[in-house]
């Protein structure tokens, strides 16, 4: 019976790993260039309302994920202006675009489809379902292996394969091109930067539109693969791990995977172990892992386990005459 | 674009560009309205006669706005020191367990005035605590205020279900919440007082936290123009290099600035725990310490500029629901949407018009 549980434990961290890791590599492409995002939770909920909207119309989850896509970028966007042209308060923009999000879906779903907030369950043509891959069923009776194999490996959907690939291509992008050494130099030392003749505004437009890129996959993966619709506030602070997850790694894109996998790991772990009892401990508290990832990541930032340094231009805006 | 410092009247800087930033938070709104199928200028009657139309609607409208004002002041201190406090929301939730402790342990003995300075300790103190373990990373480890405090929200968050749910729950209920205190644990309605202006406050809950809050406006004034802590606290905002290199002590002021900022986030809690459901409940702070960042940026960090926000604030909430009633497609989200567009226009974008207006002023206002 442990290996059963193994397993399907492991599966379900994998399925709620999946929009953490999305949403914290976009995190970790504006934090690198030197811009705050406390709007990931935001975008990612923006992106599920369109996701869901678009898929419903057209029953087609690939214009779903486009339409995801595109409305993360426009509200990165929105942030761009506001921090970037602006100047203004980087974190105010993100705590404006949460509350936006949060009420505009709301307000829109309910009076377009009249359920409460809801968009209409979808079917399964409109969405992303599992990929079996082949002898996953001959296998799955096969010992450990066996079922590793057609539960971890096999019977996912697109998008997550899609994450784990965006994870080496993030790094690929950030560490072996030369726009990835501008972004992470505009977010140390933007003066230099703007001496060598390139466009700080620019780069940091395009980062956050990597970004919107990214949440708009993980908004997508909340309401049209991993549900079968839209639900009012379904986010309910992933962003916000997300955003612990990135710190808790340091700003690095391998580590942003591991991170997630780990906090993805602790809510299944608490979705299991609710109502069961710990031999000598007596039922654990369900609020305890939903309190780990954060109490975590401030453990790190205290210096306890190893420095988190922050991207050294962070939060500023960038003037460029003085 | 060498606008930014060219110097501007404070009726510009303090009046007209807030109210341009307003107006269009609203003219957004009003086509949100508008696209979904409904009048914007019936939804604007609609929400100021539900907000300010009888007595019991203004009670409510100050019942809310009491809430906004103490996290608008929280907010505001730690602004004045440079400080971006994003945790007023868990410092008011875990505010919230020191007032209904100073309740359950009192209200069978004493009167609620007996019972109301050992609630606002208690608030306000649990409040602080929570302010604490970021406010010393900050200063100590140099971990970002912003970061920390919005871990903290959660982890509070977190431990107030678990309290509710095993620990201050009443023995064979469901709900996770604490027994209805005694009236010797609550806070007596003002009714007289709207009385004085000839309404009826009926059932709403507006109550003497209002007046607290009031008080505590005062407080925070004298504090920050008037003492040499609320001096140091601007110099510290101000430049922090500046604040060390005139010995100011940068540590012991960042904690006892956070202090301050958390301890009235906590007597927040006075109002709807104390005041209003008499009793601690899941949730009932409901987003109030982030509508205080909107409150301060609005009021600009002035005690005077953050009643008159959270009123403004008080009105939209109390008006949204009478909305809502009324006109069944616009529902209680349209709230939030509007303080969204609020914070966005007249927090992040507050520099939007700036240079527009620059421009006119150089070419008429001088004279």
């Amino acid at each position: 019976m442990e290996n059963l549980d193994l397993i399907s434990i492991l599966g379900s961290t994998i399925r709620l790993s999946i929009p953490l890791i999305f949403t914290a590599l976009a995190g970790l492409f504006t934090e690198r260039a030197g811009v705050f995002d406390i709007g990931l939770e935001g975008k990612m909920l923006f992106s599920a309302f369109a996701a869901a909207v678009a898929a419903f119309m057209t029953g087609s989850p690939w214009l779903g994920l486009l339409a995801g896509i595109t409305v993360s970028v426009l509200i990165s966007l929105i942030h761009g202006f506001a921090s970037i042209t602006n100047r203004g308060n980087q974190i105010v923009s993100g705590v404006a675009i949460n509350f936006l999000a949060s009420g505009l879906t709301a307000v829109l779903g309910q009076a377009w489809f009249s359920q409460g907030g809801r968009t209409p369950p979808l079917a399964a043509s409109a969405r992303f379902t599992e990929i079996v891959f082949p002898y996953a069923a001959e296998l799955r009776d096969t010992g450990f292996l066996g079922r590793f194999y057609a539960n971890i490996i096999s019977g996912h959907n697109i998008l997550t394969y899609l994450a784990f690939l965006a994870v080496p291509a993030s790094w690929w992008v950030l560490y072996r091109t030369r726009f990835g050494l501008r972004l992470r130099a505009v977010g140390e030392n933007p003066g230099a930067v703007d001496t060598a003749g390139i466009s700080v505004t620019f780069l940091r437009y395009r980062a956050t539109i990597c970004a919107g890129i990214l949440c708009g996959c993980a908004g997508t993966y909340l309401s049209i693969a991993q549900s079968a619709g839209f639900v009012k506030d379904m986010s309910a602070g992933k962003g916000y791990i997300a955003l612990a997850a990135l710190i808790f790694a340091k700003w690095r894109p391998v580590p942003v995977m591991l991170a997630c996998l780990l906090f993805g790991f602790l809510d299944a772990f608490a979705n299991f172990m609710q109502g069961k009892s710990v031999p000598g401990i007596g039922e654990v508290p369900v609020q305890i892992f939903q309190a780990l990832p954060y109490v975590l990541t401030c453990v790190l930032l205290a210096g306890f386990i190893g420095v988190a340094r922050p991207p050294k231009a962070g939060g500023v805006p960038y003037v460029k005459e003085r | 674009m060498s606008t930014a410092s060219v110097p501007l009247p404070n009726w510009i800087t303090y009046g007209l560009m807030p109210f341009l930033n307003l107006v269009v938070a609203f003219l957004i709104s009003g086509v949100v309205v508008w696209f979904i199928g409904e009048s914007p200028l019936d939804a604007v009657t609609l929400l100021l006669q539900g907000a300010l139309g009888n007595g019991e609607g203004i009670g409510f409208t100050l019942y809310y706005a009491t809430n906004f004002i103490f996290t608008g002041l929280s907010v505001a201190v730690a602004y004045h020191a440079g400080l971006f406090n994003i945790g007023s929301e868990g410092q008011a939730y875990v505010g919230g367990l020191g007032a209904a402790l100073a309740s359950l342990a009192l209200d069978h003995y004493v009167p609620w005035y007996v019972t109301m300075p050992f609630a606002v300790a208690g608030a306000a103190i649990f409040g602080a605590a929570w302010a604490l373990i970021p406010a010393w990373l900050q200063a100590k480890r140099g971990s970002h205020i912003v970061i920390t405090t919005i871990m903290f929200n959660f982890i509070g968050a977190a431990m107030m279900v678990y309290l509710l749910v095993h620990v201050l729950i009443v023995p064979g209920k469901m709900a996770p919440e604490t027994r209805v205190f005694l009236e010797g644990g609550q806070l007596p309605k003002l009714d007289w007082l709207i009385a004085m202006f000839g309404g009826k406050l009926g059932p709403a809950p507006f109550n003497v936290s209002f007046l607290i809050a009031l008080f505590m406006c005062v407080v925070v004034w004298v504090l920050i123009w008037r003492t040499k802590l609320g001096y140091e606290i601007r110099t510290l905002g101000a430049s922090p290099t500046a604040a060390i290199y005139a010995g100011i002590p940068y540590v012991k002021t960042v904690i006892i600035t956070m202090l301050i900022s958390g301890g009235l986030a906590g007597m927040m809690a006075l109002n709807p725990v104390l005041g209003a459901s008499a009793r601690l409940q899941v949730e009932f702070v409901g987003g109030a310490g982030f509508v205080g960042i909107a409150v301060s940026l609005m009021g600009r960090s002035h005690p005077l500029g953050i009643v008159l926000a959270a009123i403004l604030f008080g009105v939209l909430y109390q008006g949204g629901d009478a909305l809502s009633f009324d006109m069944p497609k616009i529902t209680r989200d349209m709230i939030v949407v509007i303080q969204g567009l609020v914070i966005l226009f007249a927090g992040a974008l507050e520099y939007l018009f700036r240079p527009a207006i620059v421009r006119v002023w150089q070419r008429f206002g001088k004279a």
